[in-house]
């Protein structure tokens, strides 16, 4: 919207009766633009079951098709620290034996129903989710509720998905972009802290998930007054509250113990965490550290910061890397804000032989952004990608669930959408400039990279941006 | 793809999971109004007021089926190039414009065809069009040798990342060298060969832009919140002065078929093996296309499917199971690939997979396993009306059908030919084009472990 050459003066001349086509085409500059048209959110419509179970319904009509969100307070952050895994375990278990169906019961009716039906974990919630045509929304509906009320957590069904998930933590050694994805966490946030543990679990934790502990975290956290419900689409408040009542009024409350408050870790000095893997074609890079809380103020010029250093295809990251240098497919960065602190991360996939010049490439745009005020054009690109984007998020019923199902997670006002513009707006280069060095620090990053330590080790120590450790994929000394 | 995903990724979303709907016929319709420039640009313009966007989407009708021997995933190396500016457009500025705008975009390469899209608030129209216009007539004069070498690093990185680093991720060039033969366009995989990539000059790119980058030889669709006539104005003013190309004429290959089965190892750095099942079928739309999609769904399509209860479920001896048909315009292929557990070889995984098979082609399924797929599909199909920009949204969808049978508004006539599938339809096809045909197994098994590789004979 701050982009050169925006002005109203072209519509007039689009609804004139002139030929465009007979004009001379000027192609020298951009077409001047008339202004955007403005944001249109759909309401957000409240009400609460008695059982304290909070609804939210956002009306789309325009495809017979319906999204629903059950969010619940039972994600891995509340995991016992012998057992990561637990949560995410508990939320598969869900569609293992529910009501009167067993497993491929509960997949069959869903397919019939051409309902998609999940149930998921992160480390801030647990979702049971269900994406249906309309017309199909009330048997769907009632699988989820025996999904959510009465899961059978038979022992078989546990063994077999116990032993499924063994045999995929075996597979994830053989994927470098999977095992970053464990590695890093594992390292900045260490296995004292929730985001430091793997969602998954590992070998020696899914090797004692039984059926007393899910049932045991289930009771404790699957609770409607620990849980919230969305739903989006061709459905109105009161018909999903009648629908809702029908099938989750009879569940019952229960004292869900307030998430564990975790401090971040003390930052460590810089060091690069080599997890080897021999005869990859590239290395994958993960470079960050602790970051910020979902409700941090700063969060509107983080948001800027980061679309200018890696959250666009523009940004500089992405233009270094790819579009410069051509090391990469890609390279982005993004702050994961969660209920608590999240990661900060900056990462790429780069050609083998070319990792000790992507790690200088890396450190030059991330000290950049520290040490010099972001320029015009830069941040008001940025800005306006941000902003005059946002229509776009809520296009789907099930794009639109996803930005509405953050503010329930991280228990934002559900007007949030109808000010964000605006606050994104008067972010300044000064306030990216703060945050950056208030958020990014050099001197602490944990640099993660998964590659064949033979190929790339001499060149890495010779940048001399801090010491070599040797890492497993769970983050682990390697003797 | 430029930005996400990978060329296969794009082929399996955009044109495997064509689905149906039965649920509610009539928001099946995606009205459109359509005029061809003087120049041979074929235009298709959608209406939809619901969101203030508009998608622009570009299907060029050429891709990896067109390149020559020794340029294999060259049409793909071109689509990104294509992003490095054009006369009007200095290298850079084209994301940079559009982002400024809050838009955003994406392209992909497949055997038959490479799309384009820009979606943005509805006020960017104008400049959508000029960007996309400016690269179609005025791409030349801004690329460089250097430009090339760019994006030839890019898409070599893209080739490491989301095939040769990613376990089994090589295992479809292998089967795709088995499957054809060294002459046939579908010989080779759309992101190519490394030396062939190297091999890619700037005369290749202006070879390449003059036969195939013609308005002649692509079709635009527009979808949104536009007017009509507006719309056509711009389209007008933009594209029209650009001039029409040569016409593209392919010789069709002749059809192909496997004498003989095929068994191949491939060793790859990985832990578990796994087995993949590929045999010819038909050409997207053909008859039996649909009817394959449907067995696709009953054999592996989630945790209800005949595969998936078999081998992970209760024999527990695999981690998981694909199944797919994949119609071109030239031929298709109908592929199954499980994943054996820590101690299982890929004899055990085959044998069931036969058994399976066999069921199949002598019992057929079950009333409720078809009408659960159709269902399936009619649910996706009704789900992908909402959106009118981005790969698989409508400007998409109006293209596809318009380039693979000719009619942009396909979208009930599509629905029909899953509503017409029968139980016995899909147990001729079993028959006809897995039991009684032959195939290429592959089998991807970890480095100096030959031994968990199919054995031949080891079903009857």
């Amino acid at each position: 919207m701050k982009t050169a050459g925006l002005g109203g003066g072209v519509v007039a001349v689009l609804l004139g009766a002139t030929s465009l086509a007979a004009q001379a085409v000027d192609r020298a500059k951009p077409p001047a633009l008339p202004p955007p048209p403005a944001l249109k959110l759909p309401a957000v419509q409240t009400a609460a079951l008695a059982n304290g179970l909070e609804l939210a319904v956002v009306e789309m009509h325009k495809v017979p098709v319906v999204d629903v969100q059950l969010v619940l307070d039972a994600g891995a952050a509340r995991d016992p620290v012998d057992l990561p895994g637990l949560a995410t375990f508990t939320a598969t278990m869900l569609q293992q034996g529910a009501g009167r169906r067993g497993a491929l019961e509960i997949a069959d009716e869903a397919a019939f129903l051409g309902a998609q039906l999940n149930t998921a974990a992160s480390y801030d919630a647990a979702t049971v989710s269900l994406h249906v045509p309309k017309r199909r929304l009330e048997p769907a509906l009632d699988l989820l509720a025996d999904l959510v009320l009465r899961p059978t957590f038979a022992d078989s069904e546990v063994v077999r998905q116990r032993e499924l998930r063994r045999a995929q933590i075996v597979q994830l050694g053989d994927n470098p972009v999977a095992m970053a994805g464990i590695a890093f966490p594992a390292i900045v946030f260490g296995r004292a802290h929730p985001y430091g543990r793997p969602l998954n679990g590992t070998e020696a934790s899914t090797t004692v998930l039984s059926r007393d502990r899910v049932t045991e975290f289930y009771r404790a956290s699957y609770r409607p007054n620990a849980a919230r419900i969305l739903i989006v689409g061709d459905v109105t408040l009161a018909a999903a509250r009648r629908l809702l009542t029908a099938r989750l009024g009879a569940w019952e409350r229960g004292s869900v113990p307030a998430l564990p408050g975790a401090g971040a870790p003390a930052p460590a000095s810089r060091a690069v965490y080599l997890v080897d893997k021999p005869g990859a074609a590239q290395s994958v890079i993960r470079i960050g550290h602790v970051g910020v809380a979902r409700t941090t103020p700063d969060y509107f010029a983080l948001q800027v910061l980061n679309t200018i250093l890696g959250g666009s295809f523009t940004s500089r990251l992405n233009q270094n890397l790819r579009e410069t240098h051509g090391y990469t497919y890609g390279a982005f960065s993004q702050f994961t804000a969660g209920r608590l602190a999240g990661p900060f991360v900056a990462s790429a996939s780069v050609v083998t032989a070319k990792t000790d010049s992507s790690l200088i490439e890396f450190l030059k745009e991330l000290r950049r952004i520290r040490d010099e005020a972001v320029p015009d054009a830069e941040l008001a690109k940025a800005k306006a990608y941000i902003t005059l984007g946002l229509p776009a998020d809520f296009e789907t019923t099930a794009a639109a669930a996803a930005r509405f199902r953050e503010l329930l997670v991280y228990g934002l006002p559900l007007d949030y959408f109808a000010h964000y513009a605006e606050r994104i707006n008067t972010v300044t280069a000064a306030d990216v400039q703060r945050v950056a060095r208030q958020y990014i620090d050099p001197d602490h990053f944990d640099i993660v990279i998964v590659g064949d330590k033979s190929q790339i080790e001499a060149g890495i120590k010779a940048l001399n941006e801090g010491p070599i450790v040797y890492r497993d994929l769970w983050g682990q000394d390697v003797k | 793809m430029r930005n996400i995903a990978t060329a296969t990724a794009a082929l399996l979303g955009l044109l495997t999971a064509r689905p149906s709907d039965r649920l509610s016929a009539q928001s099946l319709r995606v009205p459109y109004q359509t005029f061809t420039l003087p120049n041979g640009l074929q235009v298709l313009l959608h209406e939809d007021h619901s969101v203030p966007l508009v998608a622009v989407n570009m299907w060029y009708h050429v891709g990896s089926a067109d390149e020559k021997p020794g340029r294999t995933g060259f049409a793909h190396l071109f689509e990104h190039i294509m992003f490095m500016g054009s006369q009007h457009v200095p290298t850079g500025e084209f994301d940079k414009l559009l982002e400024a705008t809050g838009g955003d975009n994406n392209a992909s390469t497949a055997e038959d065809r490479t799309n384009y899209y820009e979606d943005a608030p509805s006020n960017v129209l104008a400049l959508m069009l000029w960007l996309d216009s400016d690269r179609m007539g005025f791409l030349l004069p801004e690329i460089t040798a250097e430009k090339v070498d760019v994006q030839r690093g890019v898409v070599q990185n893209e080739r490491r990342q989301s095939y040769e680093n990613r376990p089994y991720g090589l295992a479809e060039e292998n089967i795709l060298q088995r499957l054809y033969p060294p002459e046939h366009p579908y010989h080779w995989p759309v992101i190519g060969s490394m030396a062939d990539l190297q091999a890619a000059t700037l005369d290749d790119v202006r070879g390449f832009f003059r036969s195939y980058y013609t308005p002649n030889n692509a079709t635009l669709a527009i979808a949104g919140d536009i007017t009509p006539r507006d719309a056509r104005q711009l389209v007008e003013r933009y594209f029209g002065e650009i001039p029409r190309g040569p016409a593209v004429t392919r010789t069709p290959p002749p059809a192909v078929t496997l004498g003989t089965d095929i068994y191949a190892t491939l060793e790859d750095r990985v832990q578990v093996p796994r087995v993949y099942d590929a045999w010819h079928s038909m050409k997207a739309f053909a008859d039996g296309d649909a009817t394959l999609d449907v067995l696709a769904n009953v054999l592996a399509g989630g945790r209800s499917s005949r595969l998936y209860k078999r081998l992970v479920y209760e024999l527990q001896i695999a981690t998981d199971v694909v199944a797919f048909q994949d119609g071109g315009r030239i031929d298709g292929k109908f592929e199954l690939w499980a994943t054996a557990r820590p101690g299982h070889d890929l004899s055990e995984l085959e044998r069931v997979i036969d058994e399976e098979v066999r069921k199949l082609a002598l019992a057929g399924p079950t009333p409720r396993e078809v009408e659960r797929a159709q269902n399936t599909f009619e649910a996706q199909f009704l789900s992908r009306m909402e959106r009118v920009g981005g790969f698989g949204g409508k400007a998409d969808q109006l293209n596809f059908y318009n380039y693979f049978v000719g009619t942009p508004d396909y979208f009930q006539k599509d629905l029909d030919r899953y509503r017409k599938v029968t139980a016995v339809d899909v147990q001729g096809a079993v028959r006809r084009y897995l039991v009684d045909a032959h195939r290429v197994v592959l089998s991807v098994v970890p480095q100096g472990k030959p031994e968990l590789a199919v054995k031949q004979g080891v079903t009857p």
